[in-house]
């Protein structure tokens, strides 16, 4: 019992590590310094999942870390429904717009392209396995180059409480699930993503002119 | 018992990482992005009425820890004061959003435009 215990709180931990570590290889930030945006337009997310949420669950994420970091972030809902009322349905035709269009109408420094390529809940056996990945490409308005590309890959398992054997915790599973799409907890994982994928050091996004202090 | 355990250090580990980005933010963050969230996600319960409630306490909110509101708030803020037909409101935050962040001066310009 202690044992296995305690393995699981090793795993636990050595999952939290490394989703907060991330990956390791120091990113190339010249092009990103030399551009030196001040305002970012954030497009809703392309979502490669099966969950739809996935899309504006993410895109309601990304004001936080961007802004902390010290950029003007366009207001992402008023964007996504004047992009629908000139015809733009969803996000694949959104990340179609040409960089020339966007800047004679929003005039931003630069676009992300965000990309969900997963999002959602699913349970193995007793548990129930929350996955959030994303990418996030950062190009200039003005030179169409990329200045910053970042991923992010979050899983988070939650238990429910063991009791009743075999059944009990099948019966757990089904209900752990129905929890989990009740509270969205897709969506609490898209925060801790959006927040890691911009904000970790070293690997996210530089900081801006409203955060001038420790700029590099 | 032992996933119990579980969830707690769990959450506890959660908080930590979130405390530690949340408790020194340079924005008042209220309830913008949620309302954002709610908005697609469960519509009526984000209409415009309630979003402007909802924003109007938050300012009042921020001005009492003094600290300021993000980007986007007050565009997000005029055009649901737009939704409603309220179009001196909405022309007041549309001005705020620019005044505070000249960036949005494009977009702003663009509703500013549409509302005289």
């Amino acid at each position: 019992m202690i044992f296995s215990k305690l393995q699981k709180k090793t795993i636990l931990l050595g999952t939290l590590a490394l989703t907060m570590i991330g990956c390791a290889t120091p990113k190339n930030y010249e092009k990103f310094r030399a551009a030196n945006p001040r305002s970012i337009l954030v497009l809703p997310p392309k979502n490669q999942s099966t969950d739809i949420r996935g899309t504006y669950s993410f895109l309601s994420t990304v004001t936080m870390p961007i802004a902390e970091k010290g950029f003007y972030v366009f207001p992402v809902a008023i964007v996504d429904q004047m992009m629908k009322d000139n015809g733009l349905p969803s996000a694949n035709e959104m990340h179609e717009i040409s960089l020339k269009k966007i800047k004679e109408i929003l005039n931003p420094d630069a676009v992300l392209y965000i990309n969900l390529k997963e999002y959602g809940s699913k349970f193995v056996i007793i548990e129930s396995q929350t996955t959030v990945v994303a990418t996030g490409t950062l190009v200039a308005t003005n030179s169409g180059e990329v200045l910053w590309e970042g991923t992010v890959r979050q899983v988070v398992s939650s238990s429910s409480n063991n009791s009743g054997g075999l059944a009990g915790m099948l019966v757990n599973a089904v209900v752990s699930q129905a929890i989990n799409s009740t509270v969205d907890h897709a969506h609490n994982v898209s925060m801790t993503a959006s927040q890691e994928l911009f904000m970790t050091d070293g690997q996210g996004l530089l900081n801006g002119p409203y955060k001038p202090t420790e700029k590099k | 018992m032992i996933l119990n355990s579980l969830k707690v250090l769990f959450l506890i580990a959660l908080s930590i990482i979130f405390s530690s980005c949340v408790s020194s933010t340079k924005y008042y963050w209220g309830e913008y992005e949620n309302l954002i969230y709610t908005q697609y996600k469960e519509p009526e319960k984000a209409i415009p009425e309630i979003q402007i409630q909802k924003l109007q306490a938050d300012i009042q909110k921020a001005a009492s820890k003094d600290q300021p509101l993000p980007p986007g708030f007050y565009a997000h803020l005029g055009y649901q004061y737009l939704q409603v037909g309220k179009a001196g409101e909405a022309r007041q935050y549309f001005n705020a959003e620019k005044k505070a962040f000249p960036e949005s001066a494009a977009l702003m310009d663009r509703f500013l435009k549409k509302i005289k």
